[in-house]
């Protein structure tokens, strides 16, 4: 009996094998299908014709891609770095157990737990025009707000305040849990030296949790690459385009103009971006686990 | 700040007072739009319509919400996330417990190499297998189905990898134990080991059951028949045309009630959850 313990053995193999099957025809298989399909001109009707690379290049001949893929880049530009920023912050600020840290703590973390579609839905209701919250606010001291969710450059914005608002939980996190290791003899040694609370920032917090900033920016940075659904549902990509992301692009090619071999070649540029980081937020993670050997 | 403490904790260069009320001035802000969402939700539709001011006025009203009880939709709605939520949970726990004992403690030929390619899984994003995954559950007629529905989420490789770690974490003596008294495989796990990571089956399928809930990509796709909407799905068919139709204020009522499952899983299980995303976003 305890053999199978010691040696290797096929039938211990048994115990993946339910996961494993699942794993090869929902993920596995439909990679390589996905890549197949790319190459081909494919519609809702059955398989196509083998095109080469002809989809992709239609699709980096497509003005509405090349304007989706940059707003999804202005996106991520804009977006990760507020959630850095804001999640170190709080995280600074909570880093200290008391009741209230907790309930705040707690309060910051809450949105994320939300579906996109309520948070979608309360946002609109800031910014919806006349009868929004930001509206209600802006005519007691008699301002006419712009009309964000239409208005070109404000609809993308918008669609970030709601993003900030629903994903600030996790870094905030990442960040408090990163605090929580720094060595308290750092900051006694601090002390002695009678080191200002920004001096103490700058030389022993943050260099202390220089990884964790960096893993939060990549983790951040595949997340928001994957907008898809407050846009849809704010703004629906518009006006113009103008708030339309990379992931909207593919679902409009592929479900709404079922142009699938178009559709598939889009989703493989979107493969290789996150992939690219990815691999960075590996290089990242090891980096440490040599450090700490 | 001041100089006089004997002890100087990390926590009194970082949590101090000045952060700490504006952070508490940000929650505030944070929010302002969930009591505008309440707000909404407990004002009479037509009231509403004349302007959304009235908000800050009497009378308050429920009618919004006992309107759900008659709406059929909202209720089949919710009881297709209920059955598409518990089974992807179901089916996440015992696949990735099955795996994780496995990568964690049998020998079995290319453990290794299915190791990797598992983990390389966790890379690739849902968007990137949507077109290929909706021509197959095409094939299989499985759109508009709870099983279509549940599916794509089993092959997540986040539940594998964190119930791999779980089982690591036991210590090898247990199993020693039993094999001395000549325990087979299938009942070291089944009646040693499993029992023990009861509280990493709570994370992990609390954090499924979250993730499947609050799922938009692939019911929005698989899900076209509006008597198969999930809740998230449901709701987002009513936004887009709210001026029209329901009124701000049912619309509001519809959007607390479904995200009040969530907040009730969120307040009990806290943390569980704050690990189950932390430890899913560094992997």
């Amino acid at each position: 009996m305890a053999e199978s313990y010691r040696r290797s053995q096929w039938s211990n193999g048994l115990f993946i094998l339910p996961y494993l099957s699942v794993f090869i025809v929902l993920l596995v298989f439909p990679l390589f299908w996905g890549a197949w399909l790319s190459l081909h001109k494919v519609d809702l009707f059955g398989p196509g014709r083998f095109v080469g690379l002809g989809n992709y290049a239609r699709v980096l001949a497509d003005p509405v891609f090349l304007q989706a893929l940059r707003n999804s880049i202005v996106f991520v530009l804009v977006s990760v770095p507020s959630l850095v920023v804001l999640g170190l912050f709080l995280a600074l600020a909570l880093n200290k157990t008391t009741r209230t840290t907790s309930f705040l703590r707690g309060l910051f973390f809450s949105s994320s737990v939300l579906s996109v579609t309520i948070v979608t839905l309360i946002w609109r209701f800031v910014f919806i025009p006349g009868d929004g919250l930001l509206a209600v606010i802006s005519e007691q001291f008699g301002v006419q707000p712009v009309n964000f969710l239409s208005t070109s450059g404000w609809s993308l914005f918008s669609v970030g305040v709601a993003t900030v608002w629903w994903c600030i939980g996790l870094p905030m996190m990442l960040f408090l849990a990163a605090l929580q290791q720094i060595p308290n003899d750092l900051y006694e040694a601090a002390a002695l030296d009678n080191a200002s609370p920004w001096r103490v920032l700058k030389r022993v917090t943050l260099p202390s949790i220089a990884r964790t900033i960096m893993l939060v920016t990549i983790i951040q940075i595949v997340m928001q690459f994957q907008l898809f659904g407050q846009a849809q549902l704010m703004t629906n990509g518009g006006p113009n385009g103008t708030s339309r992301p990379l992931v909207m692009y593919i679902y409009e090619v592929g479900f709404v103009r079922w142009d699938v071999g178009k559709a598939a070649a889009a989703s493989e540029f979107l493969f290789l971006i996150i992939l690219v980081a990815a691999m960075a937020q590996y290089v990242v993670s090891s980096r440490k686990s040599e450090a700490s050997e | 700040m001041s100089m006089d403490q004997t002890t100087y904790r990390p926590e009194a260069l970082t949590g101090n007072r000045t952060l700490l009320t504006i952070a508490i001035i940000l929650s505030i802000v944070m929010m302002a739009p969930v009591a505008w969402l309440v707000g909404l939700s407990i004002k009479d539709n037509k009231e509403l319509m004349l302007g959304t001011e009235s908000v800050f006025e009497l009378p308050y009203t429920l009618a919004n919400y006992v309107n759900i009880l008659y709406s059929s939709q909202v209720f089949g709605w919710f009881f297709n996330s209920l059955v598409v939520a518990i089974g992807q949970t179901a089916g996440v726990l015992i696949l990735a417990s099955l795996a994780g004992y496995a990568f964690a403690r049998l020998e079995f030929p290319f453990r290794r190499t299915i190791f990797v390619i598992v983990l390389f899984g966790l890379a690739v994003p849902e968007q990137a297998v949507i077109i290929a995954r909706h021509q197959m559950f095409n094939w299989f007629g499985l759109h508009n189905s709870y099983l279509g529905l549940m599916l794509p989420g089993l092959s997540s490789a986040f539940g594998v990898f964190l119930m791999t770690q779980f089982f690591k974490a036991i210590p090898k003596e247990i199993d020693e134990a039993a094999l001395l008294d000549n325990a087979s495989t299938l009942r070291i796990f089944w009646k040693v080991l499993l029992p023990l990571t009861l509280p990493a089956q709570a994370t992990l399928g609390i954090f499924t059951f979250l993730h499947a809930w609050n799922d938009y990509w692939w019911p929005l796709i698989s899900a076209t028949r509006k008597e198969m909407f999930t809740l998230t799905i449901g709701i987002a068919s009513s936004q887009t045309n709210f001026a029209q139709s329901e009124g701000l204020g049912f619309l509001s009522a519809q959007a607390v009630f479904a995200s009040l499952p969530v907040l009730i899983v969120y307040v009990i299980f806290q943390r569980h959850i704050v690990t189950a995303v932390s430890g899913g976003a560094v992997k």
